[in-house]
């Protein structure tokens, strides 16, 4: 079947097929099954496709099981798969028989970079990871700094971070409610939320003067303390958020298209969820009550008044309902600290890792001095190992660094929940259709900057 | 010896080689050809670690084991962690894969054979999975050269 014409050039996938068996054979081994997957799809042109439908739906006998399974490739740049991530999917008709994710289009070597770079530089590159998470990254990667050098980060500070990560929860789910009814087909939302997600983008910019990739966390606090009039827009945003979270609601609960999209789509059983490692909202809609800021609480969480929304139906839907009720509580715990924020500083009093205050640098020579020497050389940590993990908007979020007692890193690893989550696609597609692969995708919103880092 | 350690010590006597706690973190260090009894003794024991959280590796080239593995196991009652150390040797890297105990250890452990070259027998995908499949070298090891190689992807533009 096919043409017999050898396809040269650059299209890049056929050179995936060829790594794949050059891998093999450099290693003297089979190929592994996703080696032999991403070397089989290349089999494959449009055209070949074409014409093994059109063998497919000559044949007499339909019965399921009796055509030959047909693998197609969607992505790595396709408008449903939320990022460059490639699904080599195996069809038997409309059902998915296996699908195989192919990560990695995305990788930078962020981790590599973080051993090369001064501590409080790290700081720069982990906020480009989970790019819809940012303010989840640094603070995760700050913690775990703090933990080695054993320092203590002033209430206010503490207060800040807990408010600008639940504002980032929000953030994050109104992307991901957006996008995931656009891919479903109910356009209007994704207009909604990103509406509703701009004016959160502003308030960061307000706060560190960025959109994205903050670098307003620092090793003992923040930057800066907030600026005049934030706190007010933000209670404006906080009150006229749950309305308009209720006008969704009401687009989308109880549309009979987007329950038929989801109810009873893409479920497994707790454990089964759990020995994946699988965690967020994931899981809490099969019934796991697992929330680190319950749990394990940091940051102060434990003060806050909050729930932990679960459903037990693990579907679809049921992730969908717990990502709109996780919006509704992180904006209670929002009202919370804006009520409750403590006076004081906003960073940690200790010259040899926390830079001098601006003002000081021009009549105090040690300032001066402190100044250049920590963005010289940085600040040492001491020798050690930590592992902090935060919950993120899509789980949890751990950061594990190894010092040797020098001011770069020895090691900087993420364990971003897209990455483990992603491994559940194929198991949570396996015998359903086609299109319900685009909402189990979405609805396992994983990022891809933080899947590939 | 704390509790991890006793029950590690049952399932597998002489697994546990030292044990430490260090800014409020334990961590068990474990003879490498047992690491996957010690995981399953700590997931089926009374404080169910039901939850690998993290594997990873550290390189130590002046170490005489050199690839320091770390793994994050999470009770989910309780929300206790501890991390298991072991060693996965310079010459050759191998150790047993715990995908058996946890699936989801399976694009971890892939991610450390692709960034540090440690094998993990018994994986059942064990190829490249953040780097093009026939990429040369493990890029965080230390001594992976950093600027002055070769441009990659040449071919594609």
């Amino acid at each position: 079947m096919g043409t017999s014409e050898p396809r040269t050039g650059n299209f890049p996938l056929l050179a995936e097929g060829r790594e794949a068996r050059e891998a093999a054979r450099r290693g003297n081994r089979p190929l592994t099954p996703t080696e032999r997957v991403i070397a089989a799809v290349e089999a494959y042109t449009p055209e070949e496709a074409a014409e093994r439908t059109l063998a497919n739906a000559m044949l007499a006998d339909t019965r399921p099981g009796v055509r030959e399974p047909l693998l197609i490739n969607l992505g790595p740049n396709h408008p449903s798969t939320h990022g460059v991530l490639r699904l080599i999917v195996e069809l038997d008709g409309e059902v998915v028989k296996e699908v195989t994710p192919v990560i990695g289009y995305l990788h930078t070597g962020i981790e590599k970079q973080c051993e090369n770079k001064t501590w409080w530089q790290g700081i720069t590159l982990v906020t480009r990871m989970d790019y819809l998470a940012p303010f989840a990254n640094i603070k995760a990667y700050t913690m775990a700094v703090e933990r080695l050098l054993e320092m203590e980060v002033p209430p206010r500070a503490e207060w800040i971070r807990v408010l600008l990560a639940e504002m980032n929860r929000v953030a994050s789910h109104l992307v991901w409610l957006g996008t995931a009814g656009l891919e479903l087909g109910a356009m209007s939302v994704f207009f909604y939320c990103y509406r509703e997600r701009d004016e959160l983008l502003d308030l960061f910019e307000m706060v560190s003067g960025e959109r994205m990739n903050h670098r307003y966390f620092q090793v003992g606090g923040c930057a800066q303390d907030l600026p005049p009039g934030f706190v007010e827009r933000v209670r404006t945003f906080a009150t006229e958020l749950p309305k308009r979270i209720d006008d969704y609601e009401a687009l989308l609960t109880g549309n009979p298209i987007w329950k038929d999209r989801m109810v009873g789509v893409g479920v497994l059983p707790a454990e089964d969820l759990v020995a994946l490692g699988v965690t967020g909202p994931t899981l809490r809609a099969a019934g796991v009550p697992h929330d680190l800021r319950k749990i394990a609480p940091y940051s102060g969480y434990e003060h806050f008044q909050f729930e932990v929304p679960t459903a037990t139906e693990g579907d679809c839907f049921a992730r969908y309902l717990v990502r709109v009720r996780e919006m509704r509580e992180s904006l209670r715990i929002i009202q919370q600290v804006l009520d409750g924020l403590p006076e004081g500083p906003t960073i940690a009093d200790d010259r040899k890792v926390v830079l001098p205050p601006r003002e000081e640098l021009a009549h105090s020579m040690e300032a001066l001095i402190h100044h250049f020497k920590l963005v010289s050389e940085g600040f040492e940590v001491p020798a050690g190992e930590a592992y902090v993990p935060i919950e993120s908007p899509r789980g949890e979020m751990g950061c594990y660094i190894v010092s040797n007692g020098g001011p770069k890193p020895h090691r900087v690893h993420m364990r971003d929940p897209s990455f483990v989550n992603l491994q559940a696609t194929a198991p949570l597609c396996r015998g359903t259709y086609l299109a319900d692969l685009i909402a189990i995708v979405a609805t396992l919103d994983p990022v891809m900057g933080g899947v590939d880092r | 010896m704390s509790d991890v350690s006793v029950q590690i010590e049952a399932a597998s006597p002489g697994a546990v080689v030292a044990e430490s706690e260090h800014v409020g973190e334990h961590t068990v260090e474990v003879r490498p050809d047992r690491i996957v009894a010690a995981c399953r003794a700590l997931r089926d024991g009374p404080s169910q670690y039901l939850l690998l959280s993290d594997v990873t590796c550290a390189d130590f080239p002046d170490e005489p084991g050199r690839f320091r593995m770390a793994y994050h196991l999470t009770s989910l009652a309780t929300g206790t962690r501890v991390r298991l150390r072991t060693w996965a040797g310079a010459a050759d890297p191998e150790l047993p894969s715990v995908t058996s105990v946890w699936p989801g250890a399976n694009w971890l452990e892939r991610e450390v054979y692709d960034q540090f070259g440690v094998r993990f027998t018994g994986h059942p995908d064990l190829c490249r999975i953040l780097n093009p499949l026939d990429w040369d070298g493990h890029p965080l090891r230390r001594d992976y050269p950093i600027g002055g190689e070769d441009v990659q992807f040449t071919d594609a533009v």
